[in-house]
């Protein structure tokens, strides 16, 4: 097992919003996890990746069976958790490749590997940056700077395939996007994809599972899931909206 | 003497021995005798001043400073400091004097260099001397411009003559020894249509206490360009006060770029004016202090005729129990109809301890005129340090890297590598990792 929630209960400023949840997480499965605003879904996302602005009530989560919530975010991400933003942020002065390489190398140093020097860490980052499609006019520019929404999120995907996470949580990746951006990446994802990866999709429509084909579906409705599926899930859930199973989670 | 009448300071007997013992003329003897006597009368300025409200120099007035009658730094120990850019450009100052064994003029072509002593005496150059200097900041704006008169011994000269451009940016390097008290002066005058890129620096050859207190006059006639660097890593013992004004006129352009980053305690004053329609100016900086260092930039920009432009852009970065001041005025006078003045005034604190005291002032009496300012003062956004967080970046580098872009607009404004390269490592002194991509 990969990831294992649970009974998780977590909230921010005091309003508890994930009410109970529990989920199973193994390597090469991709989750997505559904439901209507305020159901909870992106605090999930945000606990996991361990916001310092949520905090967690009771319930367990365990990362390859340790502990994950006793982990600071950083040290998180150095050991294979990822969250791709729903809303990235911009890092004027430092340009792309600088902060691609800076973090490959923190992880690098953390598995007692061997780091990049710039000139090995450019090749290699054209080699990822064709994943998403992105020339290497980005990587000379500042993190996210004058990025638009499309690019910012490709360039989510493009630090994915860099840091080659064992779990990858992607927040409404698909909010924003047009179809040709959606497409670029939704291909990026699938290219990712494989048996030692496990990535969660966290996303109100389904619009996105007709690109990324999930092996399971959760339905989150009032910070529990209320329904749990194959892909076929999601279609029923565009087809009869989020009112049906609102009612589950009360 | 006049001043022997006054009250006894601790400069007194340097002053007396310094004006005997000078070879200059009897004009500028009296406006050194003057303006000691100002100070004298005045002493170093306190608090109930508000100017100096936020600065206190007790400090200062409690060491005993002595003024230098020689110094022993080697051209070894200049080395380090002398930028790349500049290394046949370059004019040295221990302990305020000019020191032309230190320095090297070769690449400084088709311009003037004189000291003080020279130009003072010089045929040509007397003239034009004797009418600038002074001119652009007046002793009797404090008693730390008054000491800095008095003690006007061996500054320099540069003059730029119409049309000529000065290739190689010329520096001006600062250098002190334990104990003493430097008053380093420096006037430029550029004629029209010429151009050079001046750049002060006040260095820290060891972690001593001292004094620096610099004044530098800087005037710009018709379609001169002049980019003005100005450096400031005293020592971290030491106090700096230094004054910079100009003038500029028709169709000419003054960028100025003021970085701080040393002394423990620091005050610059800028005393900017168009002396002409149709001028443009660039009055940036960036000051980064930690720990108790203490910095106070009072500015003031001079809109005195129409059509003219300045921009301001001031950014700060406060750490540990630091303090920084910024006090900036713009001044649209009466006729200054058409004038166009931004200023803004950003500062990020590092730490809660860190403090500042901002305040962006516009002073307008014409009503065609286009003007913005504003100032902020914050920290890092949680939300970004998370997002370098959730990259696997320890803390420490995620927020040096934050800290880094904030000051990125005016570090990469800076076209003289070696200074970008000092600054860069400044911000990100605490990054193990280096930058190069």
């Amino acid at each position: 097992m990969l990831l294992e929630i649970k009974d998780l209960h977590a909230g921010i400023e005091g309003r508890e919003i994930l009410k109970g949840l529990t989920l199973n997480v193994n390597r090469g499965e991709v989750h997505a996890i559904m439901g209507p605003n305020g159901s909870g879904k992106s605090t999930l996302a945000k606990v996991l990746a361990g916001h310092p602005g949520y905090e967690v009530i009771s319930g367990e989560v365990l990362f390859e069976g340790k502990n994950l919530l006793e982990l600071d975010p950083d040290e998180r991400a150095r050991s294979g958790v990822f969250l791709a933003f729903q809303y990235p942020v911009e890092v004027p002065g430092v340009s792309n490749s600088q902060f691609l390489r800076l973090a490959y190398n923190e992880k690098m140093k953390h598995l007692g590997e061997e780091e990049l020097d710039p000139l090995e860490f450019n090749d290699y980052l054209k080699e990822k940056a064709k994943v998403v499609e992105m020339d290497s006019s980005f990587f000379k520019r500042s993190v996210n700077e004058g990025f638009s929404g499309g690019e910012k999120k490709r360039n989510e995907i493009l630090q994915m395939a860099v840091l080659e996470p064992k779990l990858a949580i992607l927040d409404e990746t698909d909010s924003g996007l047009d179809i040709d951006a959606l497409r670029i990446v939704a291909g990026g994802v699938n290219k990712l994809r494989d048996s030692e990866k496990a990535i969660i999709l966290v996303t109100h429509y389904q619009r996105l599972l007709n690109y990324i084909t999930p092996d399971f579906v959760h339905v989150l409705a009032n910070g529990k899931i209320v329904k749990q599926g194959g892909k076929e899930l999601a279609l029923e859930l565009e087809e009869k909206g989020y009112d049906w199973v609102k009612a589950a989670g009360k | 003497m006049n001043s022997q009448a006054g009250k006894e300071t601790i400069y007194t007997k340097d002053f007396l021995a310094s004006l005997e013992n000078a070879n200059q003329p009897e004009w500028l003897k009296n406006l050194r005798s003057e303006a000691f006597e100002y100070f004298t009368e005045n002493g170093f300025p306190t608090p109930r001043n508000e100017e100096w409200k936020y600065t206190n120099v007790a400090a200062i007035g409690n060491e005993d400073f002595r003024i230098a009658q020689s110094s022993d730094f080697t051209p070894e120990k200049i080395a380090p400091f002398v930028f790349n850019e500049s290394k046949e450009s370059v004019l040295v100052f221990s302990n305020g004097s000019f020191d032309r064994n230190l320095s090297n003029l070769d690449a400084i072509k088709d311009a003037t260099v004189l000291s003080f002593s020279a130009a003072a005496s010089d045929e040509k150059f007397g003239e034009i001397f004797k009418a600038k200097l002074g001119s652009l900041v007046d002793f009797e704006k404090n008693g730390f411009t008054a000491l800095n008169a008095a003690f006007i011994g061996e500054g320099v000269f540069l003059f730029i003559p119409k049309n000529a451009k000065i290739e190689s940016p010329v520096q001006f390097l600062f250098v002190s020894d334990e104990g003493k008290a430097a008053f380093p002066r420096v006037l430029v005058v550029a004629e029209s249509f010429a151009e050079a890129t001046i750049i002060e620096t006040f260095v820290r050859a060891d972690e001593t206490k001292y004094l620096t207190d610099a004044v530098i006059e800087v005037s710009l006639a018709d379609e001169a360009k002049i980019k003005h660097y100005r450096v400031q890593r005293e020592s971290h013992e030491a106090f700096h006060v230094g004054a910079s004004g100009t003038e500029v006129a028709r169709g000419s352009v003054y960028d100025a770029t003021n970085i701080t980053l040393g002394a423990r305690l620091s005050r610059h004053d800028i005393d900017f004016k168009f002396n002409s329609e149709g001028g443009e100016a660039f009055v940036d900086g960036l000051y980064l202090i930690s720990e108790d260092q203490h910095h106070d930039t009072h500015s003031v920009i001079d809109h005195r005729l129409p059509n003219c432009t300045s921009h301001q852009t001031y950014k700060g970065i406060i750490d540990g129990k630091a303090r920084a001041v910024f006090n900036g005025k713009i001044l649209v006078r009466e006729n200054a109809s058409g004038t166009d003045g931004y200023q803004s005034n950003k500062n990020l604190l590092l730490s809660n301890d860190a403090r500042v005291d901002t305040k962006p002032q516009l002073e307008i009496f014409n009503d065609d005129v286009k003007c913005a300012h504003g100032a902020t003062v914050g920290q890092l956004e949680e939300e970004e340090l998370f997002y370098l967080l959730s990259r696997g970046l320890n803390e420490s580098l995620a927020r040096n890297l934050l800290t880094y872009g904030f000051a990125e607009e005016i570090v990469n404004k800076i076209e003289i590598e070696s200074i970008k390269k000092q600054l860069d490592e400044a911000v990100l002194n605490r990054l193990n990792a280096n930058l190069e991509a």
